[in-house]
């Protein structure tokens, strides 16, 4: 089964310029981890935004777990959106003024799916979560998010990404602040955690240094070109 | 939701404290003058309602209002004697008090009237004035106070008091050669009654007529008043009144009876005359006989200042008689309150004292005059909302600033959510609960400043301005005033709010800082 599914995808944020986006064809099917890679400027942003539904691309179908997320608006999109996907960003992915636990737990505050799935205790499940993503002390778990440093607040984005098996986890650069060993464990622990939950991932990076950890990696400039990759 | 907001703003503490405490401040003082405008408003309308009409000389309205019912300023010319026995006369009148004015009491006006003034003045929508201890003049020295005045000078029954001539406190001449006698005080009222001084009019009278007599000793009075400042000397009086009865009882009257026998006594009117002059000392001996003999100390010096008063105009028996018919007759008085048998004919008996030929009167209604005067002091009290208003809106604004220059730096914590299924129209909703849990927190505070500061405030208001601004339980309108601040705090946070909404539309999930 396809967890996404873009076809013929064009996007542009001035119609006077060229697209950011051509993507003839991107398939993920589940449980695949696929890394994307592309320096600066390339659109990786713009095409994680344009599978969590975030911009309505001009032309094309991008269907996750099969729904067509560009026909999706308003609410609809945003329930789908933290029904079905979990997402971690480059820095600052946490809420200052909640604790960790309650940080892991927001996806669970606002979508049913993502609570029932995380169990009859979600708070039981976020704390495995954090455990296994190697935050094991209770003391972390109540204290504020801005007592953590920057690799612990990944890892906690990755638990609140992973809470509640959504369908995709999508990731924007979330080691670029992060050093080389904090990196790599960091990416492991995604990995394996992707793995437990069968979460699909998509990763994005210009760190190609990390590409050879994930089933396949696709370059963003040769997938704009119009081309197809698979 | 509520508890994200709650925690949102917790942790923007020392920000949302200030915008907490600027609008508790906007709250507290909206209601504050509400209050201070309500109670000076009702302060005020309540000085008269027994009236149906005031009686002076041809005058303004209003000027005719304030110098009887307020006791500020004086009416033009005086009322003839006859002119208000016309008025009792006339059909459909009910009653008709005189009233002089024109002295003061440290500052507070000195009304001459009749016993029945008390009968018939009302207040506070119909209440009568009542006596908090103590009971109507009986006799030409004796003075009911209000209970501001008692108050604030610790006056009680029996207390002498000096009148002084004019208005205002600064006192051209003191009539101590005429102290009163406190006879009664009033319980308190919250109107003007409070801060006036009850004579009967004979007493008023006698003080004008006594004002013509030359002091023996000019230069005694001089020293006197060098001594004391105004407005201390009754104590001075009175305590010199205390000494008489140490003296009394330290067996030195005894030396005095050996000194003066009863032919000595009579040369006391002498004495008297240095009264004036404020000789004590000479006084003091020629009253030891008097007090020894009669046992009433005070009285006995009263009547000492009578019997040369009376000396020189009046007949003694004559007062008398005045006094039980309460109807002592000045030559000329400053107005007459009337009431009517029947309240519809108001009308036509204003302009039957309009129209009457003796004199030029007015008959002024006292609920129309006073409609006028609030009108003129009504420009303050708007003045008084505006700014109340003003600082309200500042408050509100206040918070719209502080939650529109926040919105910026929350742009992340807006993407976050987001990015875990919040909405925009729930981010939005998040701004408006923000602002409704400000506002509550401000309004809270804000009455709860109100009432520690009118608990501290209410007894300087009260003995300064006769203002009592009250606490408990918000009235009606104190609801409304807060639910409209509160409601305009909500509607302006909708600027915040659908700036954030349309921020997080186009932010999306893109951290673009």
């Amino acid at each position: 089964m396809k967890t996404i599914e873009i076809r013929s995808l064009q996007h542009s944020w001035d119609s006077a310029q060229a697209p950011v986006l051509n993507v003839s064809a991107f398939d993920l099917v589940a449980g695949e981890h696929v890394f994307v890679h592309g320096p600066s400027g390339s659109g990786k942003s713009t095409f994680l935004s344009a599978i969590a539904g975030v911009i309505k691309v001009q032309h094309g179908a991008i269907r996750v777990v099969g729904s067509d997320v560009g026909a999706m608006v308003g609410r609809k999109c945003d329930r789908f959106r933290v029904d079905h996907l979990g997402i971690i960003f480059q820095v600052f992915n946490l809420l200052p003024w909640l604790s960790v636990l309650e940080n892991t737990l927001l996806p669970c505050r606002f979508s049913a799916r993502r609570r029932e799935n995380a169990g009859p205790d979600p708070t039981a499940s976020a704390t495995r979560l954090l455990s296994s993503l190697g935050l094991d002390d209770p003391k972390i778990w109540n204290g504020p998010a801005s007592a953590l440093s920057v690799g612990q607040q990944q890892r906690v984005a990755a638990a609140r990404a992973l809470i509640g098996a959504p369908d995709v986890v999508l990731a924007d650069e979330p080691t670029s602040a992060l050093d080389e060993d904090t990196k790599e464990r960091f990416v492991d622990l995604l990995l394996h955690e992707c793995r437990a939950s069968g979460a699909s991932l998509v990763f994005v990076s210009h760190d190609r240094g990390l590409e050879n950890r994930f089933d396949r990696s696709v370059d963003l400039r040769s997938l704009n070109d119009g081309g197809s990759n698979d | 939701m509520i508890n994200l907001c709650l925690k949102s703003l917790l942790n923007r503490t020392f920000i949302a404290g200030l915008t907490i405490f600027s609008i508790a401040l906007s709250v507290a003082l909206i209601l504050g003058v509400e209050r201070l405008r309500t109670q000076a408003r009702a302060g005020f309308a309540n000085s008269a309602s027994g009236i149906d009409l005031i009686v002076a000389a041809r005058g303004n309205d209003v000027q005719i209002l304030l110098s009887t019912v307020f006791g500020v300023g004086s009416t033009g010319a005086g009322v003839n004697w006859e002119s208000y026995e016309m008025l009792r006369a006339t059909p459909k009148v009910a009653w008709a008090v005189p009233v002089m004015i024109g002295d003061n009491h440290r500052g507070y006006p000195v009304i001459g009237t009749s016993a029945s003034y008390f009968d018939h003045f009302r207040h506070s929508g119909g209440q009568a004035l009542a006596f908090e201890s103590g009971a109507v003049f009986a006799s030409p020295e004796g003075a009911v106070i209000g209970a501001e005045i008692a108050e604030k000078f610790g006056y009680e029954v029996g207390t002498q008091i000096i009148n002084a001539h004019g208005a205002g406190s600064v006192a051209f001449h003191l009539h101590d050669e005429a102290p009163f006698t406190v006879s009664g005080i009033l319980s308190p009222t919250g109107t003007a009654a409070d801060r006036m001084v009850y004579v009967s009019l004979e007493g008023f009278d006698d003080l004008h007529k006594d004002a013509t007599t030359m002091p023996v000793d000019p230069f005694s009075d001089l020293a006197q008043r060098d001594k004391a400042p105004v407005g201390e000397r009754e104590h001075d009086a009175h305590d010199e009144g205390h000494e008489h009865d140490a003296h009394d009882e330290g067996h030195e009257h005894d030396a005095h009876d050996e000194g003066h026998d009863h032919d000595a006594h009579d040369e006391g009117h002498e004495h008297d005359a240095h009264d004036e002059g404020h000789e004590h000392d000479a006084h003091d001996e020629g009253h030891d006989h008097d007090a020894h003999d009669e046992g009433h100390e005070h009285d006995a010096h009263d009547e000492g200042h009578e019997h040369d008063a009376h000396d020189e105009g009046h007949d003694h028996d004559a007062h008398d008689e005045h006094h039980e018919h309460d109807g002592h007759a000045p030559a000329s008085i400053n107005a007459v309150y009337v009431g009517l048998t029947d309240r519809a004919g108001v009308l036509s008996v204003q302009r039957a004292v309009a129209e009457y030929r003796e004199e030029a009167l007015t008959a002024v209604l006292p609920n129309v005059a006073l409609l006028q005067l609030w009108s003129i002091t009504g420009t303050a009290e708007s003045a008084l909302r505006l700014m109340a208003a003003a600082v309200a809106l500042a408050g509100v604004i206040g918070m719209l600033v502080m939650l529109s220059a926040t919105l910026e730096t929350r742009r992340r914590e807006f993407a976050i959510l987001r990015s875990v299924g919040a909405t925009p129209i729930s981010i939005l909703g998040m701004i408006v609960v923000e602002a409704v849990l400000l506002l509550i927190a401000g309004i809270v505070l804000g009455y709860a400043l109100l009432t520690a500061v009118t608990f501290v405030a209410d007894p300087i208001l009260s003995a300064n301005l006769g203002l009592r601004l009250g606490h408990g339980m918000p009235t009606l309108r104190e609801g409304l005033l807060i639910g409209v601040v509160f409601c305009s705090g909500v509607i302006a946070s909708a600027v915040p709010a659908v700036r954030v909404y349309k921020m997080t539309l186009n932010d999306g999930l893109s951290m673009r800082l």
